[in-house]
């Protein structure tokens, strides 16, 4: 007998709930039933390019990279030492990064609410030694803040993961050969450890470019994202072409970014920073 | 020096983690409503939270969409894996492909595209449409979490079993279940966990007809702090931390069975 039937519900539902809603998505993006009849159209891609969006998609470009550089910068020292043999409890660090992750993104997002309130603890602290109230919430800060936090431990995770695995052989020899502290840095463990950064990256740029909750909630509505505007369209206005056009615009560059992984990254790298 | 250097950065790091953290849950046991001063300690969020009864009805919404759907997604999951794994090499690649893309695309793409489908075939937004996407998204899990124990099985047995005179089921049963039981509990944990988890897919296939946890904290939130919310959250992060314990815990325990096994094998080998 053959099992492969076993899988016929499975495959029924998978062309019902993933294929169709994927084609539904391109068939949005490129159609207007504005005139009751549905005619092809370029007007909801067009419309991905007038300023007002492009601007949208610019600042949503802008800050996802900024948060990503600086996950990077906070996050590969933090991936060194923890890689470092000679560190030990090296289990109870690597539970106590994965651990946020999995407390739901949007009570960590709101979670910095009530630091970075006005009478929130940050701001009493700066009163009491005589630096006087900033605002911190509201702001372009404030939801770069809750990007890097939210997404900090997909960057330490899967750079961990590669430069644990570097064959400490290698560095040795280079050592051998004369390359002080620098050069082995610079020519051997940060080559090495190309592919757990691109997946770091990814990791980190791909939601933070796609949120929405988070500008939501940390600028108060006044920082609109890309995720905002789709999240509009759907709910609000109700135009779901120009809501399919942008959310086909981010899975297009999800499956750039995932062929760029798969050229330079190994899967086992995913993997591990996923779970 | 160094090492003392490594180790204050690492605490600053786990600082920035944890800190909101704390304060959210620490402030949920504040006896003032206001969150710059400290009253004492007092349980008045927690009861008011019981007594709510928005709160209430989406915590039983939460919580039913989590069993069923991640009850129906393991079954469907589990088959699905079994049958898979029988396929052509290359449909097998064009289904695993297809599987991944829930688990790959951003939530709110996801979210919306199930949006316009329901309205597509004609489903309402509510509980029936929230739970239909919580089983599309959990079930990759629970294929990704079986299909690695599925390799590891010995299939021979399940042929030997109907040799024997089993019946396909029957045999499925008792030789290649029992072995897949770890991915499979696994993924049923794993499902429930992100089906509680879930924001941005249940907003948008629910039209605001049905409302779960993460929905509420998401419409209070929008009006800045409030310490019913930090009640909510802290009771949801317990219920999260507690549920991964479990899982890390059977990944561990079923990891020390497969390398006891390996030891007896290899002494018998002996």
């Amino acid at each position: 007998m053959s099992k492969r039937r076993f899988s016929f519900p499975y495959l029924i539902w998978m062309s019902i709930f993933i294929v169709v809603p994927l084609l539904l998505i391109i068939f949005y993006a490129f159609t207007d039933n504005s005139t009751g009849k549905i005619v092809f159209t370029l007007e909801h891609i067009k419309a991905i390019f007038e300023p007002l969006y492009l601007k949208v998609i610019g600042r949503s470009l802008f800050m996802s990279l900024i948060a990503t550089v600086v996950c990077f910068i906070l996050g590969y020292p933090a991936a060194m030492i923890l890689a470092n043999k000679d560190f030990a409890k090296k289990s109870t660090m690597l539970i106590l990064i994965v651990l946020p992750m999995w407390m739901n993104f949007l009570l960590r997002t709101y979670s910095w609410l009530s630091l970075l309130e006005n009478e929130g603890l940050i701001n009493r602290f700066l009163v009491s030694i005589g630096i006087g109230q900033v605002q911190l919430m509201y702001n372009n800060f404030a939801v770069v803040l809750g990007m890097v936090y939210n997404f900090l431990p997909f960057m330490i995770l899967p750079i961990y993961s590669v430069l644990v695995k570097i064959d400490k052989n290698v560095i040795e020899a280079a050592k051998d050969l004369g390359a002080n502290n620098a050069k082995v840095f610079g020519r051997v463990i940060f080559p090495l450890s190309m592919p757990g950064v691109i997946s770091g990256i990814t990791m980190t740029f791909m939601p933070a470019l796609s949120t929405f909750v988070i500008s939501r909630l940390l600028s108060g509505g006044k920082i609109t994202l890309i995720g905002n505007i789709i999240e509009q369209q759907f709910t609000i206005t109700g135009d779901w072409g120009l809501g399919s056009a942008l959310s086909l615009l981010l899975m297009v560059l999800i499956f750039v970014s995932m062929i760029f992984i798969n050229k330079y990254g190994d899967e086992s790298v995913g993997a591990g920073g996923l779970l | 020096m160094k090492k003392l250097l490594q180790r204050v950065y690492l605490f600053m790091i786990l600082l920035f983690l944890y800190a909101p953290i704390i304060v959210l849950i620490v402030y949920s046991f504040n006896e003032s409503k206001s969150r710059a001063v400290w009253q004492g300690f007092s349980l008045t969020w927690y009861q008011q939270l019981f007594s709510d009864s928005k709160i209430l009805n989406a915590l039983e919404t939460t919580l039913l969409i989590a069993l069923v759907a991640s009850i129906i997604a393991t079954f469907l999951g589990t088959f699905a894996a079994l049958g898979i794994i029988k396929m052509k090499k290359k449909t097998f690649e064009t289904v695993r492909t297809i599987t991944y893309i829930p688990v790959l695309n951003p939530d709110i793409v996801t979210g919306v595209s199930l949006m316009m489908l329901f309205a597509f075939i004609g489903i309402e937004l509510g509980f029936v449409s929230m739970l239909l996407a919580h089983i599309t998204f959990c079930t990759p899990y629970v294929i990704i979490s079986v299909l690695p124990k599925l390799y590891q099985t010995d299939i021979s047995v399940y042929e030997a079993a109907q040799d024997l005179g089993a019946t396909p089921f029957y045999a499925l049963r008792k030789t290649i279940i029992p072995q897949l039981m770890p991915g499979i509990v696994t993924g049923f944990l794993l499902s429930f966990t992100l089906s509680v988890d879930d924001f941005v897919i249940s907003y948008f296939t629910t039209g605001g007809h049905v409302e779960n946890l993460s929905m509420i904290v998401f419409s209070m939130a929008r009006k800045g702090v409030n310490p019913k919310i930090n009640a909510v959250s802290t009771l949801l992060f317990i219920t999260v931390m507690a549920l991964l314990l479990i899982v890390n815990k059977r990944e561990l325990s079923s990891k020390k069975r497969v390398s006891k096994n390996k030891e007896t094998l290899l002494n018998i080998e002996k």
